[in-house]
């Protein structure tokens, strides 16, 4: 019998089980303990604004701490914590919060090691929520993981479903290297089947998730699901489209996307973020550099267009990339 | 923690050290042997010396752009430091840090920093650690009194006296930040005040006075290492040179710094004080003196006789997993 979580409960799962296995792990970031509730009969815990790390505290008491709302002080401790013996794992609620806590990642977390000339480790996890969908509007939406991307020091993860998840925050947790893991709000109510136990994922490697010899659709976090509607589309049209799911941002599983693009000669890149200075714009720069032989078409992006991420449904779905999009952009190449 | 004749004598050596390191780079940079920014802590000698005293090597301390009396405090070999500032291979970071990123890892201390206010929620994590860890250990952080302005010093105090943790926060209030005077841009009479904010304990040291800083840290650092949380200490100290080497000081009374040279150098304040306690006589800080000189010198000349790093080490140190 399969067992069916949504991404939110397999990513408890791996905080619990990393807490279990090693003494060092602890949890801070805002409400991630109880928020509230203490040992009042008549109040539950929150477990964080989306109830993602529910539970934990009652397990791993002194290591599941709810901070005060300042993210700079958060992500700058974490590091400190990191850097002296913990394996801390930061909560950053949305990512859209690195505008207030962006010098822990980009001067200190990335850099300490290089600085200090190789003497220094930051095993540091930080857990943000990123992406449209919910109808957060323009500073509770964004797919900022193009910064930490290009940061070089940090690496960004993002799992497009729950088995995913879990193996890619234990691997994640156990680097000893500063880890972005990204929780796309597309991905994080999905459900699926996750395996039971202990797993870990290897940071920087890609996977095919759907096979198909006519045309390449790079895809990651939110846009896994996406691209793989269009393939169910494209494959009526008499279209076989591959599906790469990148998981890794940083680094990049370069290996991937070229062996892809030799098979099928052609590359669609599906980014939930904005154009400019992107993945989509990252992914095609490689494919023209080192792929160019392959190509059979030019590559084409599917990415939100340049502006922030607006409220209404039908101007957020508007914005977002969509099946359709994909479709279209397939059809344009000829 | 009772001033032995060794620590007398450790103390004096740290904070000779420390002089005549600052005297010897700018000598360097203004002969064109050095590159690079350098930020000069001569003068504020009695504020590393004093806190670091009290510190072991469960401690960690982070620290600022004015890096290198920290370092010499906690007990990091000049010769690294020296290497590394010339930018050699051999450099305690290889060459890859330079002046405001120097670090040792192996002895606490968590760097220098070239942000204003970044190495203080470094520190409050280093607390942090040892508080889970229960390692018995002090998370310090140094910085000045225009990081007390940034919102890092802000959110780490508040989160530090929450948790209780063992910390202590020294600002060492040069007078200076940059070319602007504090009072321009700090409200309050003393930054110690701004302890008030967080319920946390605080108090004023004479920067200038070994004795005083060491009497008030001391009594910060035994009541976090007893659990009984973090102290905001306020040493008023000044800074002898610019705000870096080459720095014309054109913002700054002479008359000011010639005040705080003549009357209140702390390696003068130590000496009188020591030996007309009688607990160390004159020959025996000269002998000190000596010994640092040579010390120095010899450093220098191996760091300039040390190889470069190779260009191909640009590469190498971004992660673990490389």
């Amino acid at each position: 019998m399969p067992r069916i979580l949504s991404t939110g409960q397999a990513i408890n799962e791996a905080l619990a089980i990393a807490l279990a296995s090693d003494p060092d792990v602890i949890v801070l970031g805002e409400d991630v303990a109880g928020g509230g509730a203490r040992d009042a009969e008549d109040v539950d815990e929150m477990g964080g604004v989306l109830g993602t790390t529910k539970g934990l505290v009652k397990r791993f008491p002194g290591r599941v701490l709810d901070t005060p709302i300042s993210e700079m002080g958060i992500l700058g401790t974490a590091v400190g914590a990191a850097a002296t013996g913990l394996r801390p794992v930061a909560e950053l609620m949305f990512i859209d919060f690195l505008g207030v806590c962006l010098d822990p990642l980009l001067n200190q977390a990335a850099k300490l090691r290089y600085m200090f000339g190789g003497k220094a480790r930051v095993p540091l996890t930080v857990r943000t929520v990123s992406g449209a969908g919910m109808r957060s509007a323009a500073q509770h939406s964004q797919s900022l993981y193009w910064i930490t991307t290009g940061i070089p020091g940090l690496k960004t993860v993002i799992p497009s479903n729950p088995a995913d998840a879990k193996g890619l925050l234990l691997a994640a947790i156990r680097d000893d290297d500063p880890v972005i893991f990204c929780e796309a709000k597309g991905v994080l109510m999905q459900r699926g089947e996750v395996p039971e136990g202990d797993y870990t994922i290897p940071i920087g490697q890609a996977k095919v998730v759907r096979a198909g010899g006519d045309v390449t659709l790079v895809a990651f976090g939110a846009t896994v699901a996406v691209a793989l509607a269009a393939a169910e589309q494209l494959a009526k049209e008499g279209t076989e489209a591959e599906v790469l799911d990148l998981r890794s941002l940083q680094p990049l599983d370069e290996a991937a996307i070229l062996g892809s693009l030799e098979k099928t000669g052609r590359l669609v890149v599906v980014d939930e973020s904005t154009p400019r200075c992107g993945i989509a714009s990252d992914v095609a720069a490689l494919c023209v550099d080192r792929g160019f032989d392959f190509l059979n078409a030019p590559v084409k992006r599917v990415t939100a267009p340049h502006t922030p991420v607006p409220f209404a449904a039908i101007l957020e779905d508007a914005f977002r990339p969509s099946a359709e999009k994909v479709i279209a952009a397939v059809r344009e190449m000829g | 923690m009772q001033l032995t004749r060794d620590r007398l004598l450790d103390a004096y050596r740290k904070m000779r050290m420390i002089r005549c390191f600052e005297e010897k780079l700018q000598e360097l940079v203004l002969a064109g042997k050095m590159a690079g920014f350098l930020h000069l802590y001569a003068g504020e000698e009695a504020v590393a010396a004093g806190v670091c005293a009290h510190l072991d090597a469960r401690d960690w301390v982070a620290s600022t752009h004015r890096g290198h009396g920290h370092c010499i405090a906690k007990g990091v070999g000049v010769a690294g430091m020296m290497a590394e500032l010339f930018g050699r291979k051999t450099g305690l970071c290889k060459g890859k840090g330079g002046s405001m990123h120097i670090a040792d890892m192996d002895r606490g201390m968590l760097g220098a920093n070239g942000i204003v206010g970044a190495g203080i929620p470094l520190a409050t994590g280093a607390a942090l650690t040892a508080q889970i860890k229960k390692t018995g250990g002090v998370g310090v952080a140094f910085f000045g009194d225009g990081a007390s302005n940034q919102g890092q010093f802000h959110e780490s105090l508040n989160m530090a006296q929450n948790w209780k943790l063992p910390a202590l926060y020294v600002v060492e209030n040069n007078g200076w930040g940059e070319f602007t005077p504090t009072e321009f841009v700090v409200p309050v009479a003393d930054i110690a005040e701004r302890a008030r904010s967080y319920a946390m304990a605080s108090a004023i040291a004479d920067g200038m006075d070994f004795f005083d800083v060491y009497e008030k840290a001391g009594e910060a650092i035994e009541r976090a290492r007893r659990g009984e949380g973090p102290t905001l200490l306020e040493c008023k100290t000044y800074r002898f040179h610019g705000h870096y080497v080459g720095d014309t000081l054109a913002y700054r009374p002479k008359q000011q710094a010639e005040e705080w040279k003549q009357q209140r150098d702390p390696l003068d304040r130590f000496e009188r004080r020591v030996v007309e306690a009688g607990l160390l006589d004159g020959d025996d800080l000269r002998r000190l003196d000596g010994e640092v000189a040579a010390e120095l010198d010899a450093a220098v000349r191996a760091a300039e006789a040390a190889p470069f790093p190779d260009p191909s080490d640009v590469l190498t140190d971004v992660y673990v997993s490389e």
